[in-house]
């Protein structure tokens, strides 16, 4: 949570207006998987600006480390080795939010205010709204969050709002080494990436491209790769994330068909009453029944 | 205490504290479950002691009405099979519905409505637990896909138990003289004769 912002433009399970007289500019963040070297000066900046102190684990024998992302790790490398036509490639992918335009775990969310999404495109966690539910991993296609075995509550990467918010880069920008992150608007971020695509195509990599999928109407952290035609090279980056029909057909149709329901059972049976009145034994029947209990 | 002596007993107090206990949950579950379901429901949390506690509450009395519901299943499983008559019943349904009872075939203990009600219950918590089971993320981690789909199942079969309960709990009101069976187990023999006219000569040997 940071400050109060008035450029809110979603808000997990809110059917009212939000605030939202502010209106900002769609920001960003590009990471160029062709020119990281690996060196996680973005994952040792990310702990640093968010004050977070991941448990000591232990190595497995890769260099992903910690190995996956946790409540206390919103960033990590994924190191993917792909031997292809007698050469090897380092393909190093920083994962973490991607920060959809469609964000599926702020769909999923049933606290609110416990996920917003801001004018500019960031998607934020409010852990003091969030009840740990887990319905956030349950809709996010690119499994992100993480639920805090301390307090039960959803962490993810923040795009350091708070930074960004007062004008400055992400932390992860900040500490790159080799230009491999980038931040800016969501325009300038998608031109450098032309320019980047066209050095690569020309350096061998024809199907060079931008990773900015349509699925969950774009992202605001894209990726430019050196196979844009093959994403799950990258660690299994999701060639088509989209929301899962499930979830859309959970927290889509059956919402308003289940309350309608459920509520027309209840009028139907209300009205039904009004209508025919009590069923109620009749003398006749009370009368046969007592003669009969004399007999 | 000795009320009518005449009556009929239709439910020993074991039975009838098995019920109450199962209808207890399912209302503690239908209202902190509707909480997380719609937005306009999110209010209701309060009654839990907030979002956080439905959350953790609700789980727990899952799991109660399950145990209680499967006692319960296993004391009326034998009385509540479909035999001919309960179909013959079913499809003159909308005759009762309408107010006449004239033409309904003799009924046992329980009515095909009520075998229908009883079947369809059970097979709604079969599929609530299970599914529930799935979403219990303190205690159970399975595969997204799978979650995803118990999600759906969770939240449609909740929506048709809340319908199937809705509908047994205005049976009961609308047929006068059968709430006391649930409160203190007997019903008069005139609402056995006209409601069921085989249980009553079964009980009484009229």
């Amino acid at each position: 949570m940071t400050l109060q912002t008035t450029d809110i433009q979603r808000r997990s399970a809110t059917t009212s207006p939000l605030p939202a007289v502010n209106q900002h500019t769609e920001v960003a963040k590009l990471v160029d998987v062709s020119a990281c070297i690996g060196c996680k000066a973005c994952q040792a900046a990310c702990m640093e600006w968010n004050d977070l102190r991941p448990e000591i684990g232990n190595t497995t024998g890769v260099y992903d480390n910690p190995v996956d992302l946790t409540d206390t790790a919103w960033t990590v490398m994924r190191y993917a080795e792909v031997e292809e036509n007698g050469t090897l490639q380092w393909l190093i992918r920083k994962d973490g939010c991607m920060h959809c335009a469609d964000p599926g775990c702020l769909r999923a969310c049933p606290a609110p205010g416990a996920i917003v999404q801001h004018g500019n495109g960031i998607v934020e966690f409010h852990q003091e709204n969030c009840v740990g539910c887990g319905y956030c991993v349950t809709g996010c296609p690119f499994n992100v969050p993480r639920i805090s075995k301390k307090d039960s509550k959803a962490y993810k990467c923040t795009f350091c709002s708070d930074r960004v918010a007062v004008g400055q880069a992400p932390v992860c920008v900040k500490s790159c080494p080799t230009g491999a992150l980038r931040f800016g608007t969501k325009e300038q971020m998608k031109d450098y990436a032309q320019t980047r695509i066209r050095d690569l195509k020309e350096r061998g990599f024809v199907k060079a491209g931008l990773y900015d999928p349509e699925g969950v109407g774009g992202t605001h952290v894209m990726y430019v790769l050196q196979h844009a035609d093959r994403p799950g090279l990258y660690a299994g980056l999701p060639a088509q994330p989209g929301i899962s029909p499930m979830v859309e057909l959970w927290k889509g149709i059956t919402k308003p068909l289940a309350t309608a329901g459920m509520a027309l059972v209840g009028l139907a049976a209300l009205f039904h009453y009004v209508a025919k009145g009590p069923n109620e034994v009749s003398k006749d029947s009370e009368k046969e029944a007592e003669k009969e209990a004399d007999a | 205490m000795i009320r009518d002596p005449q009556d009929l007993q239709r439910y020993s107090a074991p039975e009838r504290a098995n019920h109450w206990v199962v209808g207890m949950s399912f209302i503690l579950l239908a209202l902190s479950g509707l909480a997380f379901f719609h937005p306009y429901f999110w209010p209701l949390t309060h009654l839990f002691g907030g979002g956080v506690w439905t959350r953790i509450l609700h789980p727990f009395i899952g799991v109660l009405m399950m145990l209680s519901f499967t006692a319960l299943f296993l004391r009326f499983r034998a009385l509540n099979g479909m035999a001919a008559v309960d179909w013959e019943w079913v499809r003159r349904a909308k005759e009762m519905v309408n107010g006449d009872d004239h033409n309904m075939p003799e009924q046992g203990k329980y009515n095909g409505g009520q075998k229908l009600m009883f079947w369809g219950a059970a097979l709604c918590m079969l599929l609530l637990f299970v599914s529930g089971i799935a979403l219990w993320r303190a205690y159970f981690t399975l595969p997204v896909e799978v979650v995803r789909l118990a999600a759906v199942v969770h939240a449609a079969t909740a929506a048709v138990m809340i319908a199937l309960i809705t509908v047994h709990v205005y049976a009961a009101i609308w047929v006068k003289g059968t709430i006391r069976a649930m409160w203190y187990g007997t019903v008069t023999r005139a609402w056995a004769r006209q409601h069921h006219r085989a249980w009553y000569r079964q009980m009484t040997g009229k």
